[in-house]
């Protein structure tokens, strides 16, 4: 069966006496899949991750990693190994003896255990630092210790708990780029659990966004942006401008609304679209609203006033109050043609394409 | 105000059942507390249930009475030992914490990088045998001792003094160098746990050095003073070494009358009843003593 | 850090403290001076350096057979109540369960109890019950008033001991066995020691315990205390009581030593005794 998933999540509950960490999550992860689990802390993204990797036990439901149901198989005979957030690095030990540690249960030949170790420390940039003591090293090496003594292993599967939020903001964006390169390089599927969405964005195959023990959306990064199924998903994954509407009609496959501002429009029926008629709410991303200069013409079109801006370097917020509408809407754009010279009262013009608008459950 | 905050679910970073848990700790804990169970919990149920009962020569009566706790009370020699043991050892506790406080105080604020060194420096007379450092405080104060020795060398006094030894001031200050590292630790704790904004804070909104530390410092130190007060009064209420080697006939304690029922006395009864009668009395004047304090405490603002 | 206060030019606070040492050390440190001493009697002026107490120690047999039992008692009490406190420790930082509390006072509560009621008790059962009183009974009460400060020794070993260092290793393929065997152990092996340190040099000063609790063997502080009666035999205990001091000194020296490297372990930053 070669499209046989990785690791297969079926109706899984976890509660913790009363509370209900994670509640009936099911999820099917690819071979070679770079998965993330995303969503704020205690959405039951770290307890998923731990029943994966055997640390903790499904209340019901069962976990199945490439075919092998996981059922009271205990964490040190599953085809999985984890880094750790704290990325446990054991302090009485060199890096060379914390990479060697799970190989020297496998009792290989002495030459071979030499080549696999020498090879993990080289796929992590860590060649030479075989002796350094953990205490010697650096976040960021340590996070590469880590990554080596799971990799040595081979596992099918390797488990990431926010392995990059200890470090700082330049170091965690150039690791963001090696992880991705190394996974690529390994085929081994990765399962991140991180509440960075940019993190999860930039680095992902797919992204399962989770809130308050459920898993509320499960897609390709690109689509989970722009086609969020839900106000909560939209809001979590980076700015939304949310327009009130009315249904005026519906097919199978779209649904027509009467917006505020925007008009008459047509957008494809959200996932979690519950079929009743009323009111329904439409998001466009502040980026997806540009500003037209004044020779500038488009074919959709809204003009308002500048009520507040915000300067972040290399773009500007701008918040545009549009006459007609309850509430301002965002506009992001770059500062290369001088949207940071516009100033607060300004009347300007806003260009949009009718696609971009997405239509959500709330 | 209060907020109800409710019983926070067990973090989903501690992995396994919590009934397992719950069974594991049990299981792990079970050696040590059965020994403190056989060693300590049920031999001072033995004792309690001896001070209920009498004896004659070798036979244990074992009808219930009162008597031992009448004569423990009664008796003018038990009442006597009874109540200088107890003004004693507050005596002793109340003088340790006062002169341990500035030394705690002192480590915590002004140690800097010396602080775990001048710790270790205070704790190690501590660590030295007890009965050893006992005598050596006889061999101080005694007639012939370093003490008059220096005082006449120096022409303070004419003739050797008396008034060192024998008495109620050479057990008091004995006990009071015995337990002072016991005073100064738990204060130093809690002096070390005194957030020192909260310092800067108080000498921001007009507070000077002396009034920062009453209504800052203090207070929030006083969980400290009570661990120091209890650690030193409950166990020095009971001192045996001491009264017996520089105690003299005003040091005695109830230490003694304990060890003469037990030892030679060989009245099991009565000395059951005294060391209950003494446990009992200890504990209601430390609590006391804690109420006292925290109720000044709270006035203090 | 604020300034210490100053009156009249003098650091008043740091005056008081030097002086408060001085008083802890004077008659910790009159024993060595004394022991050293011609004299018979411990006294002011010293009259002239002298090694005969110590030599006359090494011909006193009752001295030699009570430092051999205080030596056995000391390691038996100090080896029962790490592994005792080794338990307990493991189970108060790395278990949350029902009864923890009041167990753990339990445990703990012979740091707060009047040694004499701790004796007068045990003596009591050990009678009821007909047994022997003998080295054996003295290591059972020394091994309680150890484990306290065992426990004590141990959970801060054991605190701060990352917990996912241990799942590390099982996810590493390693049972739970190997895992206490290859990080567990090593990570506190030190707190261990310093343990057993400290354990041995609490049992080889007691004196209350021992001398309810023994029979015709003596220890050491029970040996010391009949030799107390006769004035002559003082300088005889003086280099006695300054060998116990400098065994103890050395003993807890290395103790902390081992203590601060146990703690130093358990937080690899350091971020506690930087």
């Amino acid at each position: 069966m070669p499209d046989r998933p990785m690791i297969e999540i079926a109706s899984v509950t976890r509660t913790y006496g009363k509370f209900n960490a994670l509640d009936d999550a099911s999820l099917s992860i690819r071979p070679g899949e770079f998965f993330s689990l995303l969503g704020p802390s205690g959405c039951g993204k770290t307890t998923l991750l731990r029943m994966i990797g055997g640390f903790d036990t499904p209340t019901s439901g069962t976990i199945t990693i490439d075919g092998q149901p996981m059922l009271g198989i205990p964490a040190n005979r599953r085809p999985t190994n984890m880094v750790f957030q704290s990325y446990a690095i054991f302090p009485h030990l060199d890096v060379e003896q914390n990479v060697a540690y799970g190989l020297k249960r496998l009792r290989l030949d002495p030459a071979e255990e030499r080549r696999r170790i020498d090879e993990a420390l080289a796929q992590v940039s860590l060649a030479g630092f075989g002796k350094r003591r953990a205490t010697e090293l650096s976040g960021g090496q340590r996070q590469r210790v880590a990554l080596a003594r799971a990799l040595v292993m081979r596992p099918k599967v390797l488990l990431l708990d926010e392995p990059l939020s200890a470090l700082d903001k330049k170091l965690r964006e150039q690791m963001q780029v090696e992880l991705r390169t190394l996974q690529k390089a390994v085929g081994i599927t990765f399962v991140l659990v991180t509440h960075d969405q940019y993190e999860a964005l930039a680095m992902s195959d797919r992204i399962a966004v989770m809130f308050g023990g459920r898993i509320a959306q499960v897609a390709a990064p690109k689509d989970i942006y722009q086609r969020p199924v839900n106000r909560q998903v939209a809001d979590f994954l980076g700015g939304m401008n949310f327009i009130q509407a009315a249904l005026v009609g519906e097919n199978g496959t779209a649904i027509e609304v009467e917006t505020m501002g925007f008009g008459r429009v047509t957008t494809p029926k959200p996932a979690q679209w519950s079929g009743k008629g009323g009111a329904v709410t439409i998001g466009i991303r502040p980026e997806r609203l540009r500003v037209l200069w004044d020779q500038e013409t488009a074919r959709h079109e809204l003009s308002g006033t500048v009520v507040d801006r915000h300067y972040f370097g290399e773009i500007t917020h701008l918040v545009v109050a549009i006459p007609g509408m309850d509430a301002p809407l965002s506009v992001t754009e770059t500062n290369d043609f001088g949207a940071d010279d516009i100033p607060v009262g300004a009347q300007i013009r806003i260009a949009y394409e009718p696609d971009a608008l997405v239509a959500m459950a709330d | 105000m209060t907020v109800a905050i409710g019983r926070r679910p067990a973090t989903p970073a501690r992995p396994g059942l919590l009934r397992t848990e719950q069974r594991q700790g049990l299981a792990l804990m079970s050696p040590t507390f059965l020994f403190a169970l056989v060693m300590l919990a049920a031999p001072i149920l033995v004792v309690i249930a001896h001070s209920f009962w009498t004896q004659t020569y070798l036979t244990i009566d074992r009808t219930f009475t009162l008597d031992n706790y009448r004569i423990a009370l009664t008796e003018p020699i038990y009442r006597d030992l009874l109540m200088r043991s107890l003004i004693l050892s507050m005596s002793v506790a109340f003088l340790t914490v006062l002169l341990a406080y500035p030394v705690a105080y002192y480590i915590s604020f002004h140690g800097g990088r010396y602080k775990s060194l001048l710790l270790f420096l205070i704790t190690i007379p501590a660590w030295t045998s007890y009965l050893l450092r006992v005598m050596s405080w006889k061999v101080i104060l005694g007639y012939n001792g370093v003490l008059n020795t220096a005082l006449l060398g120096t022409g303070i006094i004419d003739e050797p003094s008396t008034a060192f030894l024998y008495n109620t001031n050479a057990v008091l200050i004995t006990l009071t160098h015995a337990w002072a590292v016991f005073a100064i630790l738990p204060i130093y704790v809690s002096l070390e746990k005194v957030d020192r904004t909260l310092i800067e804070a108080a000498s921001d909104l007009g507070d000077g050095p002396i009034r920062r530390f009453l209504r800052v410092t203090l207070p929030l130190t006083v969980p400290g003073i009570i661990a120091a007060l209890i650690i030193v009064m409950i166990p020095t209420v009971g001192d045996y070494v001491t009264p017996r080697l520089v105690g003299g006939k005003d040091g005695v304690m109830i230490a003694s009358a304990i060890e003469v029922q037990f030892k030679r006395g060989a009245n099991w009864p009565l000395g059951a009843a005294l060391s209950v009668t003494t446990m009992i009395v200890i504990t209601v004047v430390a609590v006391s003593c804690v109420g006292l304090l925290r109720w000044a405490a709270g006035r203090i603002r | 850090m604020t300034r210490a206060p100053r009156f009249l030019g003098i650091n008043w606070l740091a005056l008081y403290v030097t002086l408060y040492v001085v008083f802890l050390y004077l008659p910790v440190l009159l024993l060595p001076l004394f022991s050293f001493n011609d004299s018979a009697v411990p006294n002011f002026p010293l009259s002239g350096f002298t090694w005969k107490w110590y030599e006359g120690l090494l011909t006193t047999p009752a001295m030699l057979d009570a430092a051999r039992n205080s030596a056995m008692v000391g390691v038996a009490a100090a080896v029962t109540s790490t592994l005792l406190g080794i338990c307990a420790a493991r189970a108060m930082t790395r278990y949350r369960f029902r009864g923890q509390k009041p167990m753990s006072a339990l445990i703990m509560a012979p740091l707060v109890l009047p040694e004499i009621i701790i004796a007068v008790a045990l003596l009591l059962v050990m009678l009821r019950l007909g047994l022997q009183l003998s080295l054996l009974t003295v290591v059972l009460g020394h091994v309680l008033i150890c484990v306290p400060y065992s426990v004590t020794v141990l959970i801060a070993g054991f605190e701060g001991f990352d917990r996912s260092l241990e799942e590390a290793s099982t996810d590493l393929g390693e049972t739970a066995f190997g895992t206490f065997r290859r990080v567990t152990l090593p990570m506190v092996a030190p707190a261990i020691v310093s343990s057993l340190l400290v354990s041995f040099t609490i049992s080889l000063d007691e004196f209350i315990l021992a001398f309810f609790l023994t029979g015709t063997d003596a220890t050491l502080p029970v040996y010391i205390w009949g030799q107390l009666r006769f004035a002559a035999r003082l300088p005889g205990v003086l280099a006695l009581g300054t060998i116990m001091l400098v065994l103890s000194f050395v003993l807890l020296t290395i103790a902390e030593i081992y203590r601060r490297r146990a703690a130093r372990r358990a937080n690899v930053d350091g971020g506690l005794l930087a």
